[in-house]
């Protein structure tokens, strides 16, 4: 469909609107890689949601012997208490995704707005702000969640909290480095020049263009603090009430899963974490390349163009 | 005397997927003879760059390219890429558009010309040194600064560079893209003298594009307009602004402010055709002050005008013709 | 000057100068501070219904004394008047309302816009900013007033394209009706036209004149002489952060003061190949305005500079007509 505009005096014609709305569903539909971890996350996703209407068993009931082998009837085995695993999956990723969902906005909410004044503002509160991104990015994960977990407790609140404070620094940087230069168009130093408040323009003009990549940043962030809940709970510092995929390891562990040989309760938990993140990465990457401002070059490459053969002279080929 | 380069119906088809093609270059013929400055002249979108890229075989895997490229009679681009590399730089150099931004950052501007000394096998080792402070010398930079980097330089000095970059291998032909484009109208100067002093001194054709009337005027010997992919009317420099034969011509003269002429630029209407689809007619027709019947149907060829050029429109054919 | 009443925007010995940033290891080491001198004592003033071109090279300081003049950038000294108003050091939020009178429109028409925005949310923003036009019916009919203005009809046909949808030269008059539909007393044009086509330009400044001539005070950012020669009435001539010639357009170009000027005008080429003057090329580039050389800044490139140029820094002095103003000890002449 082609729309004809008018240049004073002439009409011309003009492409079809190709707008950049839905760049995340479009991403979806162009790249196998988003694709596959879009549709693997929204089929653990509605497991896990709806674990109490689609689970085959109850969670607390024992069906069977300590470890028992995978079956018909119980395709993944039975855990150390005897309950079906498949059950204990999809309670488990409940907990696990709740985690990874809560910290990770815990992180976004703090890492945005920690990236969006330090990047619009500058000068001062750029350095300061910066300064303190620094010294979070510094400390190492593992070893100050099990001591803060140590100390003030394992409950799941105090979990996602902790997570929340070491993830935000990454969104943090990306963010800061897309705000800069999104403050710098033209667009917006004339809504400045017109008189536009701080707050109109952080939220008509830049965070429209910091969304997309904020969505990619939040994918990329759930992968990791997923993981962290896992080693969190793997470690014992997990909240001790609540099954996630991690305490599901760490019960097996604990019970000699490994020298009594019932892979079943080890492996498919660890698999599915490991599925998890790896489709959140996917979906993440690939959202984060599709927005990358990549540097159209013509690639200058010899060897690459085509020869036709010419048919005849263009006055009437053509 | 057979011309040094020249393009014969050169075409060129960029593959837009989905079974669309933008036909970017369609049918420009030009010749060059040695120590010739020759202006191909357009606005943005014309295919001027497009054009030069082909001839150079430098075009991404999504162009296709028909027609002949005739370095000293002898086709390059008939072969493809094994054809044309042999000529590239050592016969045929360009300059491209920003070339003084495309210099390596972490190399020395020095060793930058050693290595397109080295890599065409001119020279080597301290040789290829020496040739390079030469280099320099000749586009009027002292040969020791060679040891500094680009970012040491100021944008006419690096557009000197790239100069002396592309004179590395000694070839009959520099193709200049918009030299002078993003300079100051003071370096522009220095630049367009060098350019000039480097055709006289060394014999060396010069192919100028840019959308700059004015530097094409005061630099070229002769020029070719393009339009929408094809060349609309060619011919000594001097003849197309003072007997234009093509409406474009003429109105984009007009449209070109002047120090010290009286009257005012006027605009032109509307905007370029679309070239991924046929045309009918001649291209300019919906923007033309002079268009008449035959314009829409019947697309003009580039035909021999009075005056010595060539120009692509009916009205140099009956100028009798009845305005629509 | 201004041919009723008082002039809009009046401009005495601006200064502007940047820090050049000096790091924690130099601020520590008590390095001297350094500065660039982008605005060294510029004067000038503008009226209603005229167009002001500054002119010069890269690093000369138009830029910046434009958007100083806006005050989107502080002056270090001078003084800034707008309709008769000391705008120079007033805090910004007491700014806001002198917004609406004056606007800017920058060069690139391709950045310019926001390219999320329609082109009837793009020219009533400065409407809603401002709490003008009163109903959301009283935006509407300002917006397609400033459309129609900018010759963009008729307007229903542009008001919902996103700036993509629309050629440079289009994109640019949207940018201008941005600017006016607040109806401005001053409107600073940076580099309006560099990036359009040749084709499209004279449309672009043509509607300029027209809205100069309807009252607008235009200061126009250009490097292009050519483009000032034709379009603008005064033309001021900025090297190394002054102002070295200024006057009506037509005996700035016709019969220039300042060498730098002579050698400026020279060095255009002309459309006509038949003019090939004899360019007066200058060796080397501007020096950068860090270390601005005694005297007159431009003695170490004049061509005439004298013993006297090495000391005496010339002001801005009446050289030729009434009107016209050189700074040069040699252009006193009369």
């Amino acid at each position: 469909m082609s729309v004809l505009l008018n240049e004073p005096g002439q009409f011309i014609e003009v492409e079809p609107v190709r707008s950049r709305r839905g760049i995340v569903w479009q991403t979806i539909k162009r790249r196998p890689s988003a694709a596959f971890g879009a549709g693997i996350l929204t089929v653990v996703f509605l497991a896990a949601v709806l674990a109490p209407v689609l689970a085959p068993y109850d969670l607390h009931d024992q069906v069977g012997p300590v470890f028992g082998h995978p079956s018909w009837k119980h395709p993944l085995g039975l855990d150390d208490g005897g309950i079906d695993m498949v059950t204990l999956l999809m309670w488990g990723a409940r907990i696990s995704l709740v985690v990874g969902f809560a910290a990770t906005f815990v992180s976004m909410v703090i890492g945005g707005t920690v990236g969006l004044a330090a990047g619009y503002f500058g000068g001062k509160t750029d350095t300061i702000l910066m300064r303190i991104t620094d010294y979070f990015l510094v400390i190492p994960d593992v070893p100050l969640m099990i001591v803060v977990a140590a100390i003030w407790g394992p409950s799941l609140f105090h979990i996602v909290i902790v997570i929340g404070l070491l993830l935000w620094t990454g969104t943090a940087r990306v963010i800061r480095a897309q705000v800069k230069s999104v403050r710098e168009r033209v667009y917006v130093k004339r809504a400045r020049a017109l008189g536009a408040s701080n707050a109109r323009i952080i939220l008509r003009h830049v965070l429209p263009q910091v969304a997309p990549l904020l969505i990619a940043n939040t994918v990329l962030t759930i992968a990791v603090a997923i993981f962290d809940e896992t080693a969190l709970a793997f470690l014992g510092l997990g909240d001790p009430s609540r099954i996630s995929l991690g305490k599901v390891i760490e019960n097996a562990f604990q019970r000699a899963a490994i020298s009594t040989g019932a892979w079943w309760a080890i492996v498919p938990p660890g698999a599915l974490v490991a599925v998890v993140i790896l489709s959140c990465s996917l979906l993440g990457g690939a959202l984060e390349d599709a927005l990358n401002p990549r540097l159209r070059v013509a690639h200058l490459s010899a060897r690459s163009f085509r020869l036709r053969p010419l048919v005849g002279r263009s006055s009437d080929a053509l | 005397m057979s011309p040094l380069l020249e393009l014969d119906e050169l075409h060129v088809w960029f593959d837009l997927g989905e079974g669309h093609e933008l036909h970017a270059v369609q049918g420009v013929s030009l010749s060059l003879e040695p120590g010739q400055r020759l202006g191909l002249v357009g606005e943005s979108g014309c295919g001027k760059t497009t054009t030069v890229l082909g001839l150079l075989g430098l075009l991404p895997q999504n162009a296709s390219v028909a027609g002949r490229v005739l370095l000293n009679g002898e086709d390059i681009l008939a072969g493809g890429e094994e054809s044309i590399r042999p000529h590239r730089w050592v016969d045929l150099a360009i300059v491209f558009q920003g070339a003084m931004n495309a210099l390596n950052p972490v190399k020395t501007v020095g060793s930058q010309i050693v290595e397109a000394l080295e890599v065409h096998r001119m020279a080597s080792g301290v040789e290829a040194r020496r040739r390079a402070g030469s280099l320099l010398e000749s586009v009027g930079i002292p040969a020791d600064r060679g040891d500094r980097y680009p970012h040491e330089f100021s944008g006419g000095m690096r557009q000197r560079a790239a100069i002396a970059m592309a004179l590395a291998c000694d070839p009959s032909v520099l193709v200049a893209d918009e030299p002078t484009t993003a300079l100051d109208v003071m370096v522009q100067a220095q630049i367009l003298e060098l350019l000039d002093g480097l055709c006289r001194d060394f014999g060396l054709a010069l192919l100028l594009v840019t959308h700059d009337l004015p530097v094409v005027a005061q630099l070229c010997d002769r020029a070719a307009v393009m339009y929408a992919g094809e060349i609309v009317e060619a011919g000594a420099v001097d003849g197309l602004f003072h007997d234009p034969r093509h409406p474009y011509t003429r109105l984009l003269f007009a449209a070109t402010p002047d120090l010290h002429g009286d009257g005012t630029p006027v605009s032109i209407p509307g905007a370029p055709p679309r070239l991924d689809r046929p045309l009918a007619g001649c291209p300019f027709r919906p923007r033309c002050d002079r268009s008449f019947a035959r314009c829409a149907d019947e697309r003009p060829v580039l035909k021999r005008v009075e005056g010595g050029g060539t120009a692509a429109c009916h009205l140099n054919d009956s100028p009798v013709e009845v305005t629509a | 000057m201004s041919s009723n009443g008082r002039p809009v925007l009046d401009v005495e010995d601006l200064v502007v100068r940047y820090p050049i940033a000096r790091g924690l290891i130099g601020g520590a080491a008590r390095r001297p501070q350094r500065w660039v001198h982008a605005v060294e004592g510029v004067s000038f003033s503008l009226g209603r219904g005229e167009l002001l071109a500054l002119v010069g090279e890269s690093g000369c300081g138009k830029t910046t004394t434009a958007q100083t003049v806006l005050r989107l950038i502080d002056p270090v000294g001078g003084r800034i008047s707008f309709d008769g108003e000391d705008i120079t050091a007033v805090p910004s939020r007491a700014l806001r309302p002198l917004r609406r009178r004056m606007q800017i429109i920058y060069q690139d028409p391709y950045e310019s816009l926001d390219p999320r925005l329609t082109v009837r949310a793009t020219v009533e923003e400065p409407l809603v900013i401002h709490g003008a036009g009163g109903s959301k019916a009283g935006r509407a009919e300002l917006v397609h007033d400033a459309l129609t203005r900018v010759e963009l009809t008729p307007p229903e046909l542009f008001l919902e394209r996103y700036p993509h949808e629309l050629s440079g030269g289009q994109r640019q008059r949207v940018a201008i009706a941005a600017s006016i539909v607040l109806g401005p007393d001053l409107l600073v044009a940076d580099e309006p036209v560099s990036m359009l086509d040749v084709s499209v330009r004279a449309g672009v400044l043509g509607l300029l004149d027209r809205l100069r001539r309807a009252g607008l005070a235009i200061l126009m950012i250009t490097h292009d002489l050519s483009t000032a020669a034709r379009f603008a009435d005064r033309i001021a001539v900025m090297y190394l952060g002054r102002i070295v010639e200024e006057g009506p357009s037509r005996e700035v170009v016709g019969d220039p003061r300042h060498p730098y000027t002579k050698a400026l005008l020279s060095v255009v080429p002309s459309r006509d190949p038949r003019n090939r003057s004899r360019p007066q090329i200058l060796t080397g580039e501007a020096p950068d305005a860090v270390r601005i050389p005694t005297g007159c800044r431009f003695h170490p490139r004049c061509p005439v500079a004298i013993t006297d140029c090495r000391e005496i820094d010339p002001a801005l002095e009446r050289a030729g007509g009434r009107e016209h103003l050189a700074a040069c000890i040699l252009a006193r002449s009369g």
